[in-house]
């Protein structure tokens, strides 16, 4: 197995779009892929994962066993949290560090601290590599491209086993035309972001 | 969707299951295809819809869908219909007849079961519509085999004559995994011939079918016994050897890489032949499937001893990690430690959008009491959740309408002030809400019923239905006026109202005036989804925080752009303490539906752009 890879975010955060990218660089790439989410209220704000399996042997189950994921794309830290159990010891995550609360918990008060969830990420082993995604998505010029902007992150941070190049090629052959430059931007953006937060081995030893 | 060109034969695609049946119905010569939105099935005929030279719509209920396949059917053209697991209930009333006619072209019916509920009110196992109709089951493990066995389905429908079920789940509809596919075929329509005896189901008639059924009951044994979709596949650890389907095959093979299984991939009827060989071959016969213990039930009574829903949870999907512990245990072996489970973090359950038209029509609910309100299914379902708490009820596809008038009828002597309510959305009410009505307006019902046109099957993605005017493709089409029809069903004209949902003082006055008449009445909202077309944004709105006074009225619109800031603790003039709520708006997110600014008491929410004011009056 190359690599398994969970995307965790919130619906309409673009983490089924990024499952798909992911997916298709590995299948440019000549590997075996298999995608999985749970999309079934998604346009309703609701949690969204995606489970990507690479390999260059055949695949079975599209699902991974908890503790089995080499990399954690997160798109919201709380998400994170909810799925940290797949992560396997010393898997890397990469995390963006702006919370989009539930809204049950914005209505209640709940507190919901990004920062506080982040702190704890750091202590669940692995590496950990945040990013700013606001800054990503304003560096390259459009609010839609946070997707993108983490997976140059995880490319860079070498968690995917694809190259950003795999990636940026993937990303041209299979979007439109007009929504490419963008992309690119944020795929380099996020790149730039991980080497520049140096990934942080953190202290524990398994999640 | 618009047709485009499909891809070249030989090309090797990242097909989801969905999409991998879709492609295969049109490589199959499929003339006519049809389905009812559902989740995990809907991608299917939107998918469909996007191949050339096939006819593909949207019915308006799985029934329907099923009996437009089947006259297609009838007209000896291929035909398929699709749908969730909860709509082959609708369904099965043609499915049970359709069975002793049989087809003449080819015909296949997906059904896509919700294991795990993402997005269902009941988890069933669509595998008993096959023993209970009499009809083959494919079961696939991956979009490969969707792509396969639903070009071996049309083969094996018009060699018997048999329509097929398909059974997918939603860990088949929505993985994608590479599919090598390819080219169309053309089975041109054969004309339906006038044949009483086979296409009038009288009693007679029906009476003479039946043993032609039992007769293709055989048929199909044995097709089942020499299919190569049940095949063995051998394995070097004897100990347990596993007969399984669907995407639970997969699970085994990633969990059990050694043991010799049996993978029924047409798995009803059952080989029992071939799996009486195959128990003879391991130490003990595990059966993995998903949900029922449907065929370790079957081989129990045909007398083949094996384990399954014995050490397999009954309930939810399967997964490596449930199986390995289960077969440890059974074998005696040390049981791998459970890893630590999920972190508890605030649960994000789905919730209605910014601006949705329906917060207007749940904030005025929440405001009424003594009333009970009986709901239906579709985004307004949510209404039941925080912060409204104003649905009561959600059974069925249309239930809304019968619930309401048996809670009507059966009422206690203690409620007998508590007025009855339904919520129904517009698409749900097309698909079984209207013959509801029918029978509350024909049996003098006091039921008040919230009509929720908002132009849009809006859960599964904002489909087309026959109450927006435009069919599968985006063209236009006859559009139901709501109003009239309700009339024509019975409801006094004086009892129906067309209200927009983001005049709240409008909405109320409507509501609380039908409430108090003990008749049937109907209040129609006519605001369109917030993520179709139709809808359009007007420019944000923002708090003054200076003249927030934490009153925490705009919180109970629940609008999820609306977020409390600050809370504070204060004693009202009549002593009782109260927890006062600091708000502000995303203003990114808010599309300025105006909802928000009407309840607030101190006129604190003001449009972002001082120069852009609020708009009032809406299309």
């Amino acid at each position: 197995m190359k690599a398994n890879i969970v995307v965790a975010g919130v619906g309409g955060q673009g983490t089924v779009l990024a499952g798909k990218l992911i997916a298709r660089a590995a299948m440019d790439a000549g590997l075996h892929v298999r995608t999985s989410e749970t999309i079934g209220m998604a346009q309703r704000g609701g949690s969204v994962v995606s489970y990507v399996r690479i390999s260059d042997a055949p695949i079975a189950s599209p699902l991974m066993a908890p503790g089995t994921a080499d990399a954690m794309l997160g798109f919201e830290p709380g998400e994170v949290l909810r799925s940290l159990h797949f992560l396997r010891p010393g898997g890397t995550l990469v995390v963006n560090e702006h919370t989009v609360a539930p809204v049950a918990a914005a209505l209640k008060q709940t507190p919901y601290s990004g920062k506080a969830m982040i702190d704890y990420l750091a202590t669940c082993g692995g590496r950990l590599v945040v990013v700013d995604g606001d800054a990503l998505c304003a560096e390259a010029g459009s609010p839609k491209v946070l997707n993108v902007a983490l997976i140059g992150a995880a490319a860079a941070a070498d968690a995917l086993g694809l190259s950003l190049a795999q990636i940026e090629d993937a990303l041209r052959r299979s979007m439109r035309p007009h929504l490419v430059d963008v992309n690119v931007r944020a795929l380099h953006a996020g790149a730039r972001a991980a080497l520049r937060a140096a990934p942080r081995e953190t202290e524990a030893a398994a999640p | 969707m618009a047709a485009v060109m499909p891809a070249p034969a030989q090309s090797r695609l990242l097909l989801s299951g969905n999409e991998a049946v879709a492609r295969a119905v049109w490589e199959s010569g499929v003339r006519v295809a049809a389905a009812y939105p559902g989740t995990p099935s809907t991608e299917i005929l939107e998918e469909i819809s996007g191949y050339p030279d096939i006819y593909a719509e949207w019915s308006v209920n799985e029934k329907v869908s099923m009996e437009v396949a089947i006259g297609a059917a009838f007209a000896g053209s291929r035909s398929f219909c699709a749908m969730k697991h909860v709509g082959m209930n609708v369904a099965s009333d043609a499915l049970m007849t359709l069975t002793l006619t049989g087809v003449v072209g080819g015909m296949l019916i997906a059904v896509a079961d919700d294991v795990g509920l993402s997005s269902s009110q009941n988890e069933q196992d669509s595998r008993f519509w096959g023993r209970f109709a009499h009809l083959p089951v494919f079961e696939p493990a991956d979009s490969q085999e969707a792509y396969e066995m639903t070009r071996a389905a049309y083969e094996l429908s018009e060699r018997l004559q048999v329509p097929v079920i398909l059974r997918m789940t939603t860990r088949i509809c929505h993985v994608k995994a590479l599919v090598t596919v390819g080219e169309r075929g053309t089975h041109p329509a054969s004309g339906f011939k006038k044949d009483a005896a086979r296409w009038v189901m009288t009693p007679a008639g029906a009476g003479r079918r039946i043993p032609m059924m039992f007769e293709r009951d055989g048929k199909l044994r044995e097709e089942s016994e020499n299919s190569p979709w049940n095949r063995v596949e051998s394995g070097k650890d004897r100990r347990v050897g596993f007969v399984t389907s669907g995407p639970a095959y997969m699970h085994v093979r990633e969990s059990f890489p050694d043991a010799p299984v049996l993978k029924l991939g047409l798995s009803c009827p059952v080989p029992f032949e071939k799996v009486r060989a195959f128990a003879a071959t391991v130490e003990r016969l595990v059966v993995v499937e998903e949900v029922e213990g449907l065929v370790e039930t079957e081989l129990k009574a045909g007398g083949i001893d094996c384990h399954g829903k014995d050490i397999l949870p009954r309930q939810g999907e399967l997964a490596p990690n449930v199986l390995r512990p289960a077969v440890s245990a059974l074998l005696g072996e040390a049981v791998p430690e459970k890893l630590a489970p999920a972190s508890k973090v605030f649960p994000r359950p789905p919730t209605m959008c910014v601006a949705c038209p329906h917060l207007g029509v749940y904030y005025t609910l929440s405001q009424i009491k003594n009333v009970v309100i009986s709901g239906d299914i579709g985004c307004y379902t949510l209404g039941a959740g925080h912060p409204w708490n104003a649905l009561d009820t959600t059974i069925s596809m249309g239930a809304s309408m019968g619930i309401a008038l048996g809670l009507d009828k059966g009422r206690a002597e203690a409620d007998k002030d508590k007025r009855v309510l339904a919520v129904i959305g517009d698409s749900t009410f097309l698909h079984m809400g209207m013959q509801g009505l029918l029978d509350i307006v024909y049996n003098k019902g006091n039921v008040t019923i919230l009509l929720l046109d908002n132009r849009a099957v809006g859960m599964t993605g904002g489909q087309d239905n026959p109450g927006n005017g435009r069919d599968i493709y985006g063209n236009p089409a006859p559009r139901v006026d709501f109003a009239k029809l309700v009339e024509s069903l019975g409801v006094k004209p004086e009892r129906i109202h067309v209200v927009d949902p983001y005049q709240l003082p409008v909405l109320f006055k409507t509501l609380r005036e039908e409430i108090k008449i003990p008749e049937v009445s109907v209040i129609i909202t006519n605001q369109p989804c917030v993520l179709i077309d139709d809808y359009k944004k007007q420019p944000p709105l923002t708090v003054i925080d200076d003249k927030c006074t934490g009153c925490g009225n705009c919180v109970d619109v629940g609008c999820p752009a609306i977020h409390v800031m600050r809370r504070e603790k204060a004693i009202k003039p009549s002593g009782k303490e109260v927890e006062l709520q600091f708000v502000q708006i995303e203003t990114a997110a808010c599309t300025g539906c105006n909802l928000c600014v009407q309840p607030c008491a101190p006129d604190a929410i003001v449009p972002a752009d001082p120069s852009r004011p609020i708009a009032l009056i809406r299309h």
